[in-house]
């Protein structure tokens, strides 16, 4: 009598996939949060590496100095405010903060390249916001060398093609152990899956009992674990639909790189998603309205943001945060997610983070099948 | 397997210190249609709860449709058909959808058929696409009625069906209930209507969550030992509040231009109204008790 049966589930997920299509609040969630998330981090990443104020110490009188200098303001990444000869005065405005980077040109620049002997070429970047000096160091080596290359003409184009002809040395300070801007892509798709997976199905069962239909529902016979897969699985489709915008538009207006396995990004997604509704369904069997249920996923939200990795750096943080940190399934899917995106990690590389996921998704979803109430009492 | 299609013994339950149903009794045999009366927060619909297992007993046992009513829930849902007193069916559904979400949960075989047969009983296949929330309040009730009864239950619980619900309808829902019964289907049936009461085989009547009435409709109104007298004619609006307060006068109130004086004892109320008989232009004579007095008497008497 008390098998699973598909069918009734069936019914369950037929029924949430209509209501799901009606309400005009849960469709502006799925589609409105990612993207106000993803605009307003997206302006963090994209707009602040403009115009950053440099210093440059120029030792050399050559023409490639100034070629360079020329092609940096041209690019729209450095604002030179700045321009001395030594790179003393220069490292000084660094640390002062009035500047975001030193350019040291040093003695003999351009008759060294000329000469074909690879001088140095020494950018200094302070690397306390990493996201915003990361993109123009990105730029840097692109800009240095196409701005050289223009002058490399006649008799030196033998010097132009493929690798610079300058050595390029990046000293990041402040803080060596840079996050890039990369983090942050996959980080929003944990942060983003978080909040709305947990914020529907908390209000999944609540919105039920608020307008009397879960009485109706009661009195019907399907059981705990049908109502809780119809109702888990239509938000699955929906996780994966969200994955699928915020992977797109990483890519496209971010230029974030997917550089490991699709099929084992969206094993990992499994996990979390289904980990994730299982908490908002725990939620939804305990809240008295949905007021409470809101209340309860922000107090989820909270921590998951603060405490995963996303915000501050894990490592840094003290050990009793690493303990709630490591409960938390957001800071195991941030490291698969930046793991599979960055690295390329494979199965082995990710199983460290993927057994607490698997163990905190069986967990959840135990606990929302005991806490569901089959009766009204 | 025993005839009784309903048969539970103290029944009881409490929310907190509040008692909603103490110490009830019910026993249905198969195929009868019973009245479950009462005033507001007696505790019918706490009652017919516990029934199809939606609140957990605090005492009582017994069987619904031969099923242990407080372990076997589960079987008991699949043969009961259980009508909510609020309408609980999906607003945001249309109408087609929610019979539809109806007949999968209980795996119907020939879906389609048996949605397009309801609707069209209904009178509502135009209106099929129609949200639920859409519906007037007669209609939501003829609805969640023709939603319940879709798997043609064994046994129907029905909390204030018609409620709302127009005269036709009203008599169409009875005349429903009476093939069902016909066929074998046990139903009970809460309702505030004396006419609804009239129409069942049995009634029951809870009162402060004690059953202190049952049984036919001729039976409780005999038990009661009310006598009532009608007087009609001349000066009789001017009566009322005269004869409310006399000795032997129990229960004296206006059904249209009549003024209808019961008692329980006889001798008592003949004394009452023997003042009155006689003057010219009224006329008094003795009329069958009507349920309604009954109840309202009860009722009295409890709280006094
Ligand atoms: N969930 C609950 N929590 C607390 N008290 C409740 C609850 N449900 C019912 N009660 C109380 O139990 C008593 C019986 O309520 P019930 O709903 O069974 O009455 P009823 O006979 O159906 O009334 P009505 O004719 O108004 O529908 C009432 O006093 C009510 O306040
Ligand atoms: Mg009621």
């Amino acid at each position: 009598m008390k098998h699973f049966s598909l069918a009734r589930a069936f019914a369950v997920l037929v029924k949430e996939f209509i209501q799901m299509g009606r309400d005009p609040l849960t469709f502006a969630m799925i589609v409105g949060i990612p993207l106000v998330q993803l605009v307003l981090f997206g302006y963090a990443i994209n707009l602040n590496p403009k115009n950053l104020p440099t210093a440059i110490s120029i030792d050399d009188p050559g023409t490639f100095a100034r070629s360079l200098t020329a092609a940096l303001h041209n690019s729209g990444y450095f604002d030179i405010v700045e321009e001395t000869n030594s790179p003393a005065e220069a490292r000084r405005l660094l640390s002062e903060g009035r500047v975001s980077f030193v350019i040291e040109v040093p003695v003999n620049f351009t008759r060294d390249i000329i000469r074909g002997e690879k001088p140095q070429l020494l950018v200094e970047a302070d690397a306390t916001d990493p996201s915003a000096s990361s993109y123009a160091l990105a730029a840097f080596s692109e800009l240095a060398s196409a701005a050289l290359r223009d002058d490399l003409v006649g008799s030196l184009a033998v010097r132009a093609p493929k690798a610079p002809p300058f050595e390029l040395v990046v000293h990041r300070l402040y803080n060596p152990e840079s996050v890039t801007q990369y983090n942050v892509v996959p980080g929003l798709l944990g942060v983003i899956l978080t909040m709305t997976m947990v914020l529907i199905t908390s209000l999944a069962v609540t919105r039920e009992r608020e307008r009397g239909t879960y009485e109706n529902l009661l009195a019907m016979p399907a059981t705990p674990l049908e109502i809780m897969f119809g109702k888990i699985a239509p938000y699955v489709a929906v996780g994966y639909v969200q994955v699928t915008l915020i992977l797109l538009a990483g890519l496209y207006i971010f230029g974030v790189p997917m550089l490991g396995s699709l099929t084992l990004l969206s094993v990992a997604l499994a996990l979390f998603i289904i980990a994730n509704l299982a908490v908002g369904y725990t939620f939804s069997t305990v809240a008295e309205n949905q007021l409470q249920a809101m209340q309860m996923t922000f107090f989820f939200f909270l921590p998951s943001i603060l405490l995963s990795g996303f915000m501050f750096p894990f490592d840094g943080m003290p050990v009793w945060a690493q303990w709630i940190g490591d409960v938390l399934p957001l800071t195991h899917f941030l490291r698969i997610v930046r793991g599979i995106m960055l690295k390329a990690n494979g199965w082995a590389e990710i199983w460290p983070n993927m057994w607490p996921l698997i163990i905190f998704m069986s967990a959840a979803c135990g606990i929302a099948l005991m806490r569901f109430r089959r009766t009204l009492d | 397997m025993s005839d009784l299609a309903i048969d539970v013994r103290g029944l009881r339950k409490t929310f907190g210190s509040k008692v909603a149903v103490d110490g009830v009794d019910i026993a249905i045999p198969k195929g009868e249609v019973w009245g479950f009366l009462g005033p507001n927060g007696s505790g019918k619909t706490t009652t017919i709860r516990m029934l199809c297992g939606l609140l957990r007993p605090d005492a009582g046992e017994g069987t619904c449709l031969g099923f242990d009513f407080r372990t076997q829930s589960e079987q008991i849902k699949r043969e009961t058909g259980y009508m909510t007193q609020r309408f609980s069916f999906w607003e945001d559904l249309s109408i087609r959808e929610n019979l539809e979400f109806v007949a999968r949960v209980y795996q119907l075989p020939k879906r389609r058929a048996r949605v397009a047969a309801t609707l069209e009983r209904l009178g509502l296949v135009k209106r099929q696409r129609q949200l639920a929330g859409s519906l007037s309040g007669g209609w939501k009730q003829r609805l969640a009625l023709a939603a319940c009864m879709l798997h043609e239950p064994q046994l129907l619980l029905l909390d204030e069906p018609t409620a709302g619900v127009d005269p036709q309808a009203r008599r169409d829902f009875w005349e429903e209930i009476h093939a069902l019964s016909a066929r074998g289907i046990t139903v009970l049936v809460s309702t505030h209507y004396m006419d609804e009461a009239e129409r069942c085989d049995r009634i029951v009547y809870i009162l402060n969550s004690r059953v202190i009435a049952r049984g036919t409709v001729a039976e409780v109104i005999a038990r009661s030992g009310l006598t009532t007298f009608v007087m009609e004619g001349e000066g009789v609006r001017h009566l009322l509040e005269e004869l409310r307060n006399a000795p032997g006068v129990d229960l004296a109130a206006f059904f249209g231009a009549a003024l209808h004086v019961s008692g329980t004892n006889r001798s008592a109320l003949e004394r009452a109204l023997a003042p009155y008989r006689g003057r010219p232009g009224l006329n008094v004579h003795e009329a069958p008790v009507s349920l309604e007095d009954v109840f309202i008497h009860l009722q009295r008497e409890v709280h006094s």
